[in-house]
């Protein structure tokens, strides 16, 4: 079984809508897989409903992680179980610095797999893994101090997301179109951040609409989305093809814009 | 970065009945009976030993209480029985300058409250009071040398009495209201504090309200000259027992600040859900003089209090930053006000309100600037955060203009913890409350980013408590 692994997922709206229609994807360490789709396709929320938003029901199907149903557990147990989301629109909390907040989150999570028992990090090191990061990632020192989100850029709300995926230390990193709204710079840095993460230890899910991103982050697999449902899959080739070809090669016009919602 | 955070999490487990809510028996030195009478007034001023014009003040502010109608705003005050209450109980018969001076039970009820350790680590000076009266009481050596002033209330009264006497109820007059008149009528304990021109006291003083008895009244009473260009934080704290029944928590605090002086006076009030705390704050500020109130209500049944400033002296400076946390039962109505009287004084109330299962928290305040006032500058910001939908805050933003030279500023948000929030906070692994106080931390942060660190952890740790809803 690899360590990811969401069987015939079917996942509902409030109002009983059914935005994903039956999804199977299988992820492993070491994996890159591409989930591309266009606008409306339910991407995000396949993402949400992944990371387990109570706005998203998942009426059928399972999510595996490491043989574990995820489907009953709450957002902050799958965090601890090593699933990450980087969200495309992250949350601003006003009055909590950046590496306050990490370092709760970072608290919260090694709290939980060590039996429940606090096992908080030492300050120093705690320090010295942060600016390390923020290095890394191109992040400048006082973003450490400002509140979380507040009054950031695009690029720097993304930037911020990767930081948090290198401080959690993921098995399983899903990325909710990381790449919209980011300068080839900054796609560049949050593109090298994710494949420098990607390894022994963790595989990534990037959900985009274009293919520019995988420019820089070279997938395994590529899954096209397309109406709440998988149409087509295969290696990074399927990605350029997409680009050259549009969505309209894999579906018919008329199912594409009944997949709108 | 901030250390708060890790020591907000510590106090996750810990509740209001295992840590400030337990009793103690009573063995007191006097207890009176309950109810309030012209005998009840004539017995405490006996037992103070009191001079002639106090028992006069005593007893003409007795007959102010009859004579005024209960409040009809704010808070709803029809649960408080006034025969119900035990106004005077005296636990010792003299004040301690030792912990070890006090008997076990009392030694022991501070200790679990922290006060000894605190006074150790960074205090200047603590005074607390137990029931009516100040059991223990110090100051550190080098600010006695300076001439500093740190007494209880009644010790002020026998030791001074002339600035006693000058200032008692000058600021706040016997008749202001209801409630102010009582206190003037029944006073017991409270803190006397005088800082002599150019004294800096760098570390706090601190003073510490217990009530232990059920259907206790508490009426302290605190006199603060702040003279010129002297500065002092005074900080108080304050909690009670759980009881069924209600006690009555009803202060005055008067504070002078003269030309250039600063005065910042914090107070972290977390009594027990049984208690209606009534208090009336005001200060006067002289020319180019500061007051700050710094006032965190997360206690009590029902808080009435607005802490006042005056703006007397040309340039004078006055701040409120309110925080009220209303959680199930209980009814925060805060808020502050400033009064600019004289021209280029500037002031800022902040207030920041929470309110959650049922709660209320809001905000009333009074802006007014008098006919003369030229230059003077202000602004008012009122935030709300309610976190569910049983919750209610509210906001009464009094302004009063009668000067055309001015710059005023109101600015008053409500907001509510969104799913979309939380959902973001919970994805990287915290729990929904941790989520939750976390929201709530960042909410409060212009204010707990004033205090010095031992307060805003405390502060915090409280917010964390109220947050796990085991408060009350």
């Amino acid at each position: 079984m690899a360590l990811l692994e969401i069987k015939n997922l079917h996942v509902a709206l409030e109002d009983g809508t059914e935005i994903v229609k039956g999804v199977d994807l299988a992820i492993d360490t070491n994996e890159v897989h591409a989930v591309m789709g266009p606008n409306g396709s339910g991407k995000s929320t396949l993402a949400y409903a992944l990371m387990g938003h109570p706005a998203y029901e998942i009426t059928e199907g399972e999510i595996f992680l490491d043989g574990e149903d995820l489907v009953e557990l709450g957002a902050d147990e799958r965090a601890q179980r090593g699933l990450f989301l980087a969200f495309q629109y992250p949350y601003a909390v006003p009055g909590v610095t950046v590496a306050s907040f990490l370092r709760s989150a970072v608290n919260a999570v090694r709290k939980a797999r060590n039996g429940g028992a606090d096992d908080p990090v030492p300050v120093p090191e705690f320090r010295k893994r942060l600016m390390a990061a923020m290095d890394e990632l191109g992040v400048s020192k006082e973003m450490a101090g400002r509140y979380l989100n507040e009054g950031f850029s695009g690029g720097e709300k993304k930037r911020i997301e990767i930081l948090q995926m290198a401080m959690l230390d993921p098995r399983i990193a899903v990325l909710d179109e990381t790449d919209s709204g980011l300068d080839i710079d900054a796609l560049r840095v949050v593109a090298g951040g994710v494949k420098g993460l990607v390894g022994e230890t963790m595989g990534a899910l990037v959900i985009t609409h274009y293919q520019r991103i995988l420019n820089y982050i070279t997938p395994d697999y590529v899954h096209v989305f397309v109406g709440g449902k998988i149409v087509a899959e295969g290696g990074p080739e399927l990605a350029h093809r997409l680009e050259a070809e549009g969505y309209e090669a894999f579906v018919p016009a008329e199912a594409l814009a009944g997949g709108e919602s | 970065m901030a250390v708060t955070e890790t020591e907000v999490v510590q106090g996750i487990g810990s509740d209001y009945e295992v840590k400030y809510g337990f009793h103690v028996a009573e063995d007191y030195f006097f207890k009176s009976g309950r109810g309030l009478s012209h005998e009840l007034v004539d017995a405490i001023s006996s037992h103070k030993d009191e001079p002639d014009w106090m028992r006069k003040f005593r007893h003409q502010s007795l007959d102010y209480f009859y004579a005024r109608p209960m409040p009809e705003w704010g808070g709803d005050l029809s649960g408080i029985d006034f025969e119900n209450i035990y106004y005077y109980i005296r636990p010792t018969e003299k004040q301690a300058n030792t912990w070890e001076d006090l008997p076990a039970d009392i030694k022991d009820t501070w200790d679990k409250l922290g006060i000894p350790e605190a006074e150790k680590k960074y205090l200047a000076g603590v005074g607390a009071q137990y029931e009516s009266e100040v059991v223990y009481h110090k100051l550190k050596e080098e600010l006695t040398s300076q001439g500093v002033l740190f007494l209880d209330m009644d010790s002020g009264l026998r030791e001074h009495e002339d600035i006693v006497r000058e200032h008692i109820g000058t600021i706040i007059p016997q008749n202001d209201n209801k409630f102010a008149a009582l206190n003037s009528a029944v006073w017991s304990g409270g803190s006397f504090i005088y800082v002599p021109p150019g004294v800096k006291v760098d570390l706090p003083l601190q003073a510490y309200f217990r009530i232990n008895a059920e259907n206790m009244g508490q009426f302290e009473r605190t006199l603060i000259i702040v003279d010129e260009d002297a500065y002092v934080h005074y900080v108080e704290g304050c909690t009670a027992p759980i009881y069924s029944s209600d006690s009555l928590h009803s202060a005055v605090v008067e504070i002078v600040v003269r030309k250039g002086g600063r005065c910042r006076y914090t107070t972290i009030q977390n009594w027990s859900n049984n208690v209606y705390n009534l208090v009336t704050k005001r200060a006067v500020a002289h020319e180019n003089a500061t007051m700050e109130w710094v006032d965190g209500n997360l206690g009590s049944k029902l808080t009435m209090k607005y802490p006042a400033i005056w703006l007397m002296g040309e340039g004078a400076h006055g701040e409120v930053l309110s925080i009220a946390f209303g959680g199930e039962g209980q009814h925060q109505d805060a808020g502050g006000k400033c009064v600019h009287v004289a021209p280029h004084t500037t002031s800022v109330i902040t207030s920041k309100s929470i309110s959650k299962n049922g709660g209320r928290a809001g905000y009333r305040g009074l802006l007014e600037v008098a006919k003369g006032a030229h230059g003077a500058r202000s602004k008012v910001v009122c935030d709300a955060l309610i976190l569910d939908e049983e919750s209610r805050s509210d906001t009464y933003p009094y302004i009063r203009i009668d000067e055309n030279d001015v710059d005023i500023g109101h600015e008053a948000t409500v907001s509510k913890i969104g799913e979309e929030q939380l959902f973001y906070l919970m994805s990287r692994g915290l729990s929904e409350a941790e989520a939750s106080a976390m929201i709530v931390s960042g909410f409060v942060e212009p204010i707990t980013k004033e205090l010095p660190l031992e307060y805003a952890v405390e502060l915090n740790r409280l917010i964390q408590l109220q947050m796990e809803g085991s408060v009350g």
